[in-house]
Parts: structure tokens; sequence; C-alpha cells
């Protein structure tokens, strides 16, 4: 609410999430500096930036997964749904389920393909057989895995190829019918067909779904965001339209960083 | 844009190597002569510690080989199926051992479940719960000495404790419990380093879809490490199964004319067993051939539990 005049975005839309003056410190490393930008419902958001600057963590705080780390301290806020999600409102395990991520290098359990898929409803206590079957079913056909893996739904999960592991990981996180999903550098382990499949998945899901997507394929980001934040030594320098990030940047260090004159 | 400059950088440092080695050549740091001598001695080392090392391990399998030879030499003739299922007998032609081994299944009847719960439960409780590393060192250096403590002393606390304090005389359950404490190091430590060697990633999947650190080490942290954790078992168990000294402490006889029926009866295992006709050779010589029978059959249960063991270490393989 504070400070609507200084986000740096495009106004009049529904934002999800309302980052308020992030700052979080790694021990004595202030890696996210003052970040104030809001990101909206239903649009693919694609954070770019030099190696270190502080996108992952970004993307692990929107989740609350950063706290995984030891030594970590965050000021400010992060409103989801009007929510403080530092609040005591919000539950992790809440925050978690709603907000769904999909990591870099595929990281399946060593279980089958259908236990990998089920494993968020079953903690969430669906334990019926029809419902995890229909459940499996329905995610991964929205991940686009499921013609591949139907007939080897109780495989181990890491007989999959690379690309179709990276697949089941968003089936996975699309069983527990997130809003949200982060991505971060989902297809940097990936061969370009492999890539080419989980983009053309990410704009089928995209109608349904929050993304927030980190890459460092400034063709990725121009291809598949609406909107792109650039990030900079733990600073938000630009964030807006894709097509005016990837076009006519408003800061100089943006244009360097998209044009590879640095980085 | 990266790859260039790391190319690049790629290539001096190729560069400065070539410049580095040329420069060596000039400027030698060896006497040629005196390294050449230092390494034909190294050499001549090598040779005489290879050998050394080998008929250390002729050695060990001579003094096995031998064993085994008087042993299965002696059982010759007595090892039969009357003799696995025969009752104990004073008369050497009748005896059998069946008495020992039912006594036997139903120690590691209690000390399975014992040990994997305990073990399993504290194993967790230090890799994944306990945040004082003070704390945490401590209890890990008392179970690794726990694992050197000679079985004699296990033997007597049991005594104490179990046998009299609590008043299980010479029962199923003191033995069981006893011997749990003797395997239960082996258990703690084979868990904590399967729960260790769980990758933080497959945590990291289960957090970030909303599990609890509960449900995450129940569905993934333990399944995951199991193949390790029951190795441990297994390892315990064949640790125990062949265990006399704390048994003789707690006073388990030999001539037990019923089998036992439940936890709460006393009993008689195979280690006791050899332990008593060894002991009675003296009387009845062919106490002696009963002896070698029994641990012929005791070393193929061990034979049998630690290739379990190993085949289970194998086959789940890690694969992430
Ligand atoms: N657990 C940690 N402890 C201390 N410092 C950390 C930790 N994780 C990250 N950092 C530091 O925080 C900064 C941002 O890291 P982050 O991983 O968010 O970068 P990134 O933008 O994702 O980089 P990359 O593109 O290489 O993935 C870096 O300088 C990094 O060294
Ligand atoms: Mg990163």
């Amino acid at each position: 609410m504070l400070n609507q005049e200084k986000r740096k975005q495009p106004q009049g839309e529904n934002s999800i999430y309302k980052v308020s003056h992030l700052n979080l410190w790694y021990g004595d490393f202030l890696a996210l500096n003052d970040l104030t930008f809001d990101i909206q419902e239903k649009e693919v958001t694609a954070i770019i930036g030099p190696s270190g600057c502080g996108k992952s963590t970004f993307i692990k705080t929107l989740n609350r997964m950063v706290e995984l780390n030891t030594n970590v301290r965050t000021e400010g806020e992060i409103l989801y749904h009007d929510e403080n999600i530092f609040g005591d409102a919000i539950k992790v395990e809440t925050l978690r389920t709603q907000v769904g991520m999909v990591f870099q290098k595929p990281n399946p359990f060593p279980k089958s393909v259908f236990e990998n898929v089920v494993y968020g409803p079953r903690i969430h206590g669906i334990n019926d057989k029809n419902k995890l079957m229909e459940i499996a079913e329905i995610s991964l056909t929205n991940a686009a895995l499921w013609d591949e893996v139907k007939d080897r739904l109780h495989k181990n999960a890491y007989d999959l190829s690379g690309g179709q592991q990276q697949r089941l990981c968003i089936a996975r996180s699309l069983a527990t019918e997130p809003d949200v999903l982060l991505m971060d550098e989902p297809t940097s382990a990936l061969d370009p067909i492999a890539t080419y499949k989980i983009e053309e998945l990410i704009d089928q899901i995209k109608k349904d779904y929050t993304i927030v997507i980190v890459t460092h394929s400034m063709q990725q980001a121009s291809r598949i965001s609406d909107k792109t934040a650039f990030f900079l030594m733990g600073e938000l320098i630009e964030y807006d339209k894709t097509e005016k990030i990837f076009s006519s940047p408003a800061d100089q260090r943006t244009e360097d960083y998209i044009t590879g004159r640095f980085g | 844009m990266n790859v260039e400059t790391s190319m690049k950088s790629f290539q001096q440092q190729k560069a400065n190597h070539i410049n580095n080695t040329s420069s060596a050549k000039t400027k030698s740091y060896f006497e040629s002569e005196q390294a050449k001598d230092r390494l034909a001695r190294r050499i001549l080392l090598d040779r005489v510690l290879q050998k050394v090392f080998f008929l250390s391990t002729i050695f060990a399998l001579l003094v096995l080989g031998i064993l085994l030879q008087r042993i299965i030499g002696n059982s010759i003739g007595w090892l039969n199926l009357d003799f696995l299922t025969g009752r104990l007998s004073i008369n050497p032609d009748k005896a059998g051992i069946s008495g020992a081994i039912i006594g036997s299944l139903w120690l590691m009847s209690v000390v399975i479940p014992v040990t994997l719960v305990l073990g399993v439960s504290t194993a967790i409780y230090l890799e994944e719960y306990a945040k004082n590393p003070k704390l945490k060192n401590l209890i890990n250096t008392n179970i690794s000495n726990l694992a050197g403590v000679p079985s004699v002393i296990f033997g007597l606390l049991g005594l104490t404790v179990f046998g009299r304090l609590l008043g299980l005389g010479s029962s199923v359950l003191a033995g069981g419990l006893t011997l749990s404490l003797l395997g239960l190091p082996i258990v703690v430590v084979s868990s904590q380093e399967a729960i260790r060697a769980v990758p933080g990633f497959l945590r990291e999947a289960s957090y970030a879809m909303g599990a609890t650190k509960w449900a995450t080490i129940r569905r993934v942290v333990v399944p995951t490490a199991l193949p390790g954790i029951l190795t441990g078992a297994i390892l315990a168990v064949s640790r125990t199964i062949g265990e006399t000294a704390p048994l003789v402490v707690l006073g388990i006889p030999t001539l037990i004319l019923k089998s036992p029926q439940g936890v709460m009866d006393d009993f008689t295992t195979l280690p006791i067993q050899i332990y008593y006709w060894t002991l009675d050779t003296v009387l009845t010589r062919e106490y002696a051939n009963l002896a070698a029978a029994t641990i012929v059959v005791l070393m193929v249960v061990l034979l049998t539990l630690n290739a379990s063991a190993i085949i289970i270490r194998n086959k789940f393989q890690r694969r992430y």
C-alpha cells in the first residue's frame, strides 16, 4: 500500500504479490536491497540479471524457502493476496502449498512416477486410490507428460530423461493446485528440445497460473514472459512489460545487460 | 559472452603453463643422479611392501582356512537334519540344537525391533532435530564409545538392570534387551550415515510442496535412507546373534528342555550351546563334534546375513 507511487510498474492490474522495501541478508551480506514491486496475477514474470545478483534468493523468498538457509534475515514485507507472508497469519506450509516451485536441476524423489506426482496430495491427507489416480492423470496431462509416461507410472522416476524429469517436477507442483509457480532456471540443465517443450508448457498453463521464472536466456525471457524484472547486485533496476524492456529499456544498465555488453 | 571470456582466460593459463615448464627445463630443480638413486630405492621399497602386504593377507586367509578345515572336519557325520531338529540330550548321538535355534530366533525377535526403533529414532533426532552441535558431538562420541565397550560389560549392565532391577531374570526379554544395547550403536551409526547421505535437494523438493519437517522425514528421508538402515540392522543382528559373553553373565542356561513360547520364557542360543559343549568336551569327547557342527550352523547364518546386507546395499545403489 505504502509508496504506491514508487512502484516501478504499469498500474491498474491485479497484483498477487506486493513486495515492499524488501531487504534480505545472508549474515552480514545484503543480498536483496530495498526491492519494491508488484507481481501480476496470471502473468509470466521473468527475472533476469547477471550471476549472483539475487534472482534465486528473491524467488526463494516468495515461498520462504530461503529461510532454510541459516543466518537469513529479512526486512520489509511481501503481501501475497494482501497478506504479509512473514506475518503470523500465514503458515509457511500453507504458503508453499499455494506457491509451487520448480528447481534448476530436476529433483524427483527416488520413487515411482505416480508417487512423485501424488506426493503433495498425499501429505495433505488424500489417500483414496482413485482420487490420487485422477490427480496424477490431470497433473501429468497439464505438464504435457501423460502420453509419455502413462504406461510406466509405476517405474522409478529416475528412469525418465532429464527433460521428462523436469516436466514430472512441474506436474508434481501442479498436483497441489497452486496459484503461483516459481521456476528457477528450469531449463538450464536441458537440451534445446526439452527446453522448447517446457516453454511450450509454460505457454499453455500460464492462463491458469501466475508464473515467476528466473532465466539466463534473454530469448527465453522475451519469448515467454509478460513482464521482465532486471536485477543487479541485489537491486531492482528496471521492471516493465517484456516488449518494453527488450525494445527500449529505460535504464542504460538494462540495455547493456540485454545486449550482452556485460554479465 | 561468458564462455568467450572464460575461453580467453583458459588459453592464457595454458600459455602461462607452457612458459613455466619451459623455464623449468633450463633451470633444473633436481640433481638428476641423486634423484635416480632415490627413485630406485623407492621402487625397491614398493616391491618389498607389496610382498609384505600379500603375505599378511595370505596369513589371515591361512588361519581362516585351518579353522574352517578343522571345524568342518569335526562336524562331518554329525551335522544332519536330525541334529538340526533334535532336542538337546546328554547322549551325543541323540543331541540336537532345535532348542538353541528357536532360542536364537526368539532373541532376534526382540533385538531387531528394539534396535530398529531406538536406533532409527536416535539417528533421526541427531541428524534432523539436534541443533546444539556440542550436544550432538557428545552423543555421537558416546555412541562410538559404546560400540567399543567389551560385550561382557553389557552383560553386567543387563544383569543389573534387566535381570535384577526389572526382574526379567534370564528370560528372552532380558537377553534381547541386553543384546539390543550391543546392536544399537551399529544401527544408530549406519542410519545416521544413510540419513546424512539423503541429498538436500530431495528435502527441498518436499518442503517446497508445503510438507512439514516430519512429513519430509517420514516420506522422503527415511524411505530414501532405508537400504542403509536395513543394512545396519542386519549387521547388528549378525553381531549380536553370535554373542556369548553377555548371555553367560546373564546366566542363560544351556539345558532348556522346553523351547521358549514367549519373551518371558527361559531360552538358550546357538553360541551358548557351543560354549557349554566346548567346556564339557573334557567329560564327553563327542561334544567337540557337536560344538563344531553348531559352529558350522552359526557360520552359515552369519554368512547369509552378511551377504544379504551386501546385496541390499548393492541393489539399492543410489540413483539420484
Ligand atoms: N546461503 C547463502 N549464504 C550466503 N550467501 C549467499 C547464500 N546464497 C546466496 N548467497 C549470495 O547471495 C547473492 C545472490 O545469490 P543468488 O543465488 O540469489 O544469485 P543468482 O542471481 O540466483 O545467481 P545465479 O544466476 O548464479 O543463479 C550471491 O552473492 C551469493 O553469493
Ligand atoms: Mg540462481
